[in-house]
């Protein structure tokens, strides 16, 4: 479904992504962990489009994709952002705000697509008349996925989709993106530094560090602690020690 | 007793009547790390800011004791206030980037003040930054010294903070939810920072989160918050035999690295933990 091969992306002196290749096959789920500045989410803006300024190979499809991309490129992938209080316009209700993706792709029934877009990421039809401001954080991010749903996208490229949202709502949210993927046949790109986060979500892992893909491995090895690079085994440790409720304080990690 | 809380009520007025924002909370707090941890909205921001009287003029607060090294908080003038806010107790709140100011130098913030509150020259403030920075565990503090917010990373910023609020060597420090905005490497090197200048410097630590695994890392005892009301306060090594459904319900629906789950656990919300 995507192919990603030597992929740059540069900002002026720094190379924020260097030489960086994986593959994701057709309704998988591929997880990108990495520290800040890592360049996993210039990964995933590469990809999306929003930066034009890259070079190497992506394949979406079977279509090598130009730096500019058409409108069904824009149909057929969609993003959701981290701060769903900053993707959603304030002045629009959910029912404008689901309704724009419809509009611009020309598609009909927009009553009843707006009714089961709601319906699937589990919100009740009230919310569809409420501005973003009355609306919890969660209900937010599920508002989010459903604009990304609207036009019927094969690939979601999803960047820290709970790290703005509290344990409880982030299980919620993570269940519905598992349940979305079997009921849709989606392909999932997961960006997070949370790396209990894309292992629950993903099968196949991608360890980025500055600027480079590290390591590529499966949720199992990671769980399991088959790792070959060492920022993948300090990352690993370094999660599993913090996620167990105990008293002891840290035993000394140390940045690499 | 540095910080004695009892029966404190929070109450914002709504169309509808005033609504309790908090309710009920005692809360005591020595030369100890505590942590606060809640969902948004269960009223653990405000509990810990109605210690400085940090809130909004329309709060209506109310308690039978609110004191802060023996100072009655709630009755205290603006001038007693100051000499508490800043000096005596420091706060860091989430995001650097919106707590610093953007045209000034990080040095020149942390010598504003240490100034403030300590007096001396420009030279020995200036100098007092650079000694502070290099107490946060900045490598180069000279030259973060000479750096704007912006020119920061968000780590590094949060470090700065730290050092502006060691500044007046307070007794208390709370901290507001400090690592949220960071990745788990940096969350884990800020919060061990605090966690041992707290120890270092012998201050009560007041730790706000909505992590509870993570807080129980870095505190002694931990207060569970639910809809403006303390369910449940235990001793952070007790956290794996918490009773209240609440705090259990946060342990279990976090993703784990330990085993595979194919569906998350979800907090089924229990009317009853509203209480009376």
């Amino acid at each position: 479904m995507i192919e990603v091969a030597a992929l740059h992306v540069r900002f002026a002196e720094i190379e924020a992504v260097k030489d960086v290749s994986f593959e994701v096959a057709r309704g998988e789920s591929f997880g990108l962990v990495g520290e800040s500045g890592s360049g996993k989410s210039t990964v995933l803006r590469a990809l999306s489009g929003l930066n034009a300024d890259w070079t190497g190979r992506v394949v979406i499809d079977g279509d090598i994709m130009a730096p500019r991309r058409g409108k069904d490129f824009h149909r057929r992938v969609q993003m959701v952002f981290q701060d769903p209080y900053g993707s959603l316009h304030p002045r629009q209700t959910v029912d404008r705000l689901l309704s724009e993706p419809l509009l611009v792709h020309r598609m009909d029934n927009i009553e009843r697509r707006i009714m089961r877009a709601l319906n699937e990421v589990a919100l009740s039809p009230e919310v569809r008349f409420r501005y973003p401001h009355q609306l919890s954080g969660g209900q937010r991010q599920r508002v989010a996925i459903a604009r990304a749903l609207m036009a019927e996208p094969e690939v979601l490229l999803l960047d820290e989709p709970t790290s703005a949202l509290d344990v409880s709502v982030q299980a919620e949210v993570l269940n519905l993106l598992s349940d979305l993927q079997q009921a849709r046949g989606l392909t999932y790109i997961l960006v997070s530094h949370n790396l209990a986060v894309v292992a629950h979500l993903c099968d196949r892992i991608g360890v980025m560090q500055g600027g480079e893909l590290v390591e590529l491995l499966s949720a199992d090895d990671l769980r399991a602690g088959r790792t070959k690079h060492a920022h993948t085994a300090a990352l690993r440790e370094l999660s599993i020690e913090l996620e167990e409720p105990e008293a002891e304080t840290l035993s000394g990690f140390q940045r690499k | 007793m540095l910080v004695e809380i009892q029966n404190l009520r929070i109450q914002f007025p709504t169309p509808t009547g005033l609504s309790d924002a908090v309710r009920n909370v005692s809360l005591t707090l020595q030369q100890e790390k505590l942590g606060i941890v809640g969902e948004s909205g269960s009223g653990k921001s405000l509990t810990a800011r109605s210690i400085l009287r940090l809130l909004p003029s329309y709060a209506i607060t109310t308690a039978d004791t609110l004191t802060f090294d023996g100072i009655d908080v709630l009755r205290a003038n603006e001038a007693t206030l100051r000499s508490i806010r800043g000096t005596r107790a420091g706060l860091i709140l989430q995001d650097p980037k919106y707590s610093l100011n953007p045209v000034m130098t990080a040095g020149a913030q942390i010598a504003e003040a240490w100034r403030v509150h300590r007096g001396g020259s420009r030279k020995v403030a200036e100098k007092a930054a650079i000694d502070l920075l290099a107490q946060v565990q900045i490598r180069d503090p000279a030259r973060v010294a000479q750096a704007y917010p912006h020119e920061l990373s968000g780590g590094m910023g949060q470090r700065v903070m730290i050092a502006m609020m060691l500044a007046p060597d307070p007794e208390l420090l709370i901290a507001d939810e400090p690592t949220s905005a960071l990745d788990a490497t940096v969350q884990a090197e800020i919060l061990r920072l605090i966690e041992d200048l707290v120890s270092r410097r012998g201050m009560g630590l007041i730790l706000i989160s909505h992590d509870l695994p993570l807080v129980s890392h870095f505190c002694d005892r931990v207060a569970v918050m639910y809809a403006g009301r303390i369910v449940e306060e235990l001793r952070a090594s007790e956290l794996t035999s918490a009773r209240h459904p609440y705090t259990r319900g946060l342990l279990e629906c976090l993703p784990t690295l330990s085993h595979k789950q194919t569906r998350l656990a979800v907090m089924q919300r229990d009317p009853s933990w509203l209480g009376e």
